[in-house]
């Protein structure tokens, strides 16, 4: 177990990177304590993965440093760091049986067979594979491998920290809530430092305390769930969270206020200065129907069961909400409100109101 | 619901009548000459087993016999183990791969009796390459038109030269198939690079490598135009081989009935290892 400490981590896959599209991780500074539950959440090619595999020593950053406690693990080999790793399909070692493959991370750092009876006892039972031991690994299903190579990253005790890529991928729909939920007890159990990376935010706002969102190879806002859902840092963050994403306006600033399709909107607090292309951003979830507000109509009505997503149209642009309860007929006439305390004005995608006290 | 439609046998007829005449036809005439003897002007009296029991028993059956298990051991010996190694030193990336890739299935593109004809030269004592250096550069008495061992040695040589690339080239398959993520978890666990091989590479090639046993087996069990080109079968009859002997008694002593049933028993003996290997490898896999 260890607190994880990223300090001004770059990374290029050129040998030569020119401008700082060469890099698949921009500027990464970071610090994880000890036994948390992190997420690193992001698109595809966002850089989470060449993150994870820095972290886990598959990779040398071109530039910067990794400590595990204090100690620069930079240029230690992935067996020496004393990690764990999941991948995204699940690797076992087929002509061994379940037993074998589990013990096998601890027989070859030489544990005696006591020891390793007993672990690996410890974890099938955790895992609840027990009266699968004596199989052979080839013949598992999907989600019972992947349960295998968990076990294989938790079985040792002086794992600084385990970590996952995707591993859910390949499960059925029915068994990864099943797993997800074991991962977090397990979690709760071993207590260790546990970094999941995933580009579904379910995933990762169920498995974390605290969530990274990535998004070009740089980290936009870390914050548990709740943050990142009630107070974005940035337009990417309130998109890619949430179903359907924030709405993002486009606006004018002028006479310290913002103006959409020419009405002021009373955002969550004062305007901090700056330039860049500003837009207002406020999630579906804020938005309300009603008869006072912005003049609009509604454009098409989703019903997703436990409520309905409203497309409504303002002059050209859509704004989504998200209603409760019964909801207005297609083409209907309608006022939009947002909720003021979560609305908020962004320049160049960052965040540039000042949150209320 | 199951629906009854006989129409599909008038597909396989095509195939069933080529398979017929290019194997079964040809396969049942041998069958009739095995059990028949003849004095010529195409007479033909029943034999009975007799040819069998004739071959079953006879020295120079199993001296062939013994010849062509021997040098089948050699290769498989040969050729497996060097054929994974040279698989596993491969580039898996790079500009290289296809050079290699090229270089690999080079010899493997020349025909048997090129191969055959080229390796007679290469070692001919006083014109060829390899034969000048090694008697007259180096001293060593090397002749295989006299000396049987250097004939085995040529003959081993020039068969590890043509075939090992399949097996290398079969490995190489089975290995790029291995994901990334099977060599990092490998790292993490800290396994030694043996196990790597053992735990990882040696299962997913094994596949690969019940193909390349299996082919090489049954092509040098069957090998006859590279040895007929280089050696005859000599000296004496040192390098004959089950299929060379098998056309001396077919073409040179023209004894139809003696060389139809060594072709059954030959084939019989190819059939069933093949069967017998490839049952034993396979026999997990459906679990």
């Amino acid at each position: 177990m260890a607190k994880i400490t990223l300090s001004d981590l770059k990374h290029s896959y050129y040998d030569n990177p020119k401008g700082p599209d060469d890099y698949a991780l921009k500027e990464i500074d970071l610090e994880w304590s000890d036994g948390g539950a992190y997420a690193l959440l992001g698109p595809s090619g966002c850089g989470k993965s060449t993150l994870l595999n820095i972290i886990s020593g598959l990779l040398t950053p071109s530039n910067g440093k990794i400590l595990f406690d204090d100690k620069d693990v930079t240029h230690l080999p992935p067996n020496q760091r004393n990690i764990a790793q999941v991948f995204q399909f699940p690797v076992i070692y087929d002509t061994m049986t379940v037993f074998d493959n589990l013990a096998f991370p601890l027989r070859n750092r030489g544990v005696d067979e006591t020891t390793v009876n007993t672990r690996v006892m410890a974890i099938a039972e955790m895992l609840e594979v027990t009266d699968m031991m004596g199989k052979k690994a080839a013949g598992l299903s999907p989600d019972n491998k992947q349960k295998i190579s968990m076990g294989r990253g938790l079985v040792r005790d002086d794992v600084n920290v385990v970590m996952f890529d995707e591993p859910l991928t390949v499960i059925d729909p029915h068994l990864k809530w099943k797993l997800r939920s074991k991962l977090k007890e397990l979690h709760q159990k071993v207590r260790a430092t546990m970094i999941y990376v995933t580009h579904d935010q379910t995933e990762a706002l169920t498995f974390a305390d605290q969530v990274v969102v990535m998004q070009d190879g740089e980290i936009v806002q870390i914050g548990t769930p709740v943050e990142l859902f009630e107070r974005p840092a940035h337009t990417f963050v309130g998109h890619f969270i949430g179903s359907p994403g924030m709405n993002v306006l486009p606006c004018e600033v002028r006479d310290g206020g913002a103006f959409f399709e020419n009405t002021l909107i009373t955002l969550e607090g004062e305007i901090e200065q700056g330039t860049g292309t500003a837009q207002i951003g406020v999630r579906p979830e804020f938005v309300t129907l009603g008869d006072h507000g912005l003049p609009a109509f509604v454009h098409k009505v989703s019903d997703v069961g436990r409520h309905a997503v409203v497309e409504a149209k303002v002059g050209h642009e859509t704004v989504k909400a998200i209603i409760e309860g019964e909801a207005p007929l297609q083409g209907a006439a309608t006022h939009l409100s947002f909720d003021p305390s979560k609305t908020r004005l962004y320049r160049d995608g960052w965040i540039a109101t000042r949150a209320a006290e | 619901m199951k629906t009854q439609n006989q129409k599909a046998w008038f597909f396989v007829l095509p195939v069933l009548l080529l398979v017929a005449f290019n194997a079964l036809i040809p396969m049942m005439t041998v069958v009739n000459y095995s059990v028949q003897e003849t004095f010529g002007n195409n007479v033909f009296f029943w034999h009975g087993v007799g040819w069998f029991e004739d071959l079953l028993n006879s020295e120079r059956f199993h001296a062939a016999l013994g010849r062509q298990i021997l040098f089948t051991t050699i290769i498989l010996l040969i050729e497996i183990p060097l054929g994974i190694v040279i698989a596993l030193a491969m580039p898996r990336k790079g500009i290289w791969v296809p050079v290699c890739l090229v270089l690999m299935a080079l010899p493997m593109l020349i025909p048997w009796n090129v191969v055959g004809a080229m390796w007679n030269i290469f070692t001919l004592p006083d014109i060829g390459l390899l034969g000048y250096l090694m008697n007259t550069t180096l001293g060593i008495d090397y002749d295989m038109t006299q000396d049987p061992f250097a004939a085995w040695v040529t003959i081993v040589t020039m068969d590890v030269w043509h075939w090992t690339s399949l097996v290398v080239l079969l490995c190489y398959a089975g290995l790029v198939s291995i994901p990334d993520a099977y060599y990092q978890a490998a790292k993490i666990d800290g396994a030694s690079s043996w196990s790597v091989f053992r735990y990882i590479q040696l299962p997913k090639m094994k596949q690969v490598l019940t193909i390349a046993i299996l082919l090489r087996f049954m092509d040098s069990f069957n090998i006859y135009t590279e040895v007929f080109v280089m050696t005859g079968g000599g000296p004496g009859n040192s390098t004959t081989f089950l299929s060379i002997d098998l056309v001396k008694i077919a073409l040179g002593q023209f004894d139809l009935g003696p060389a139809a049933a060594m072709s059954l028993i030959y084939f019989a003996i190819t059939l069933l290892v093949s069967w017998l290997f490839y049952t034993l490898m396979t026999k997990d896999d459906g679990k």
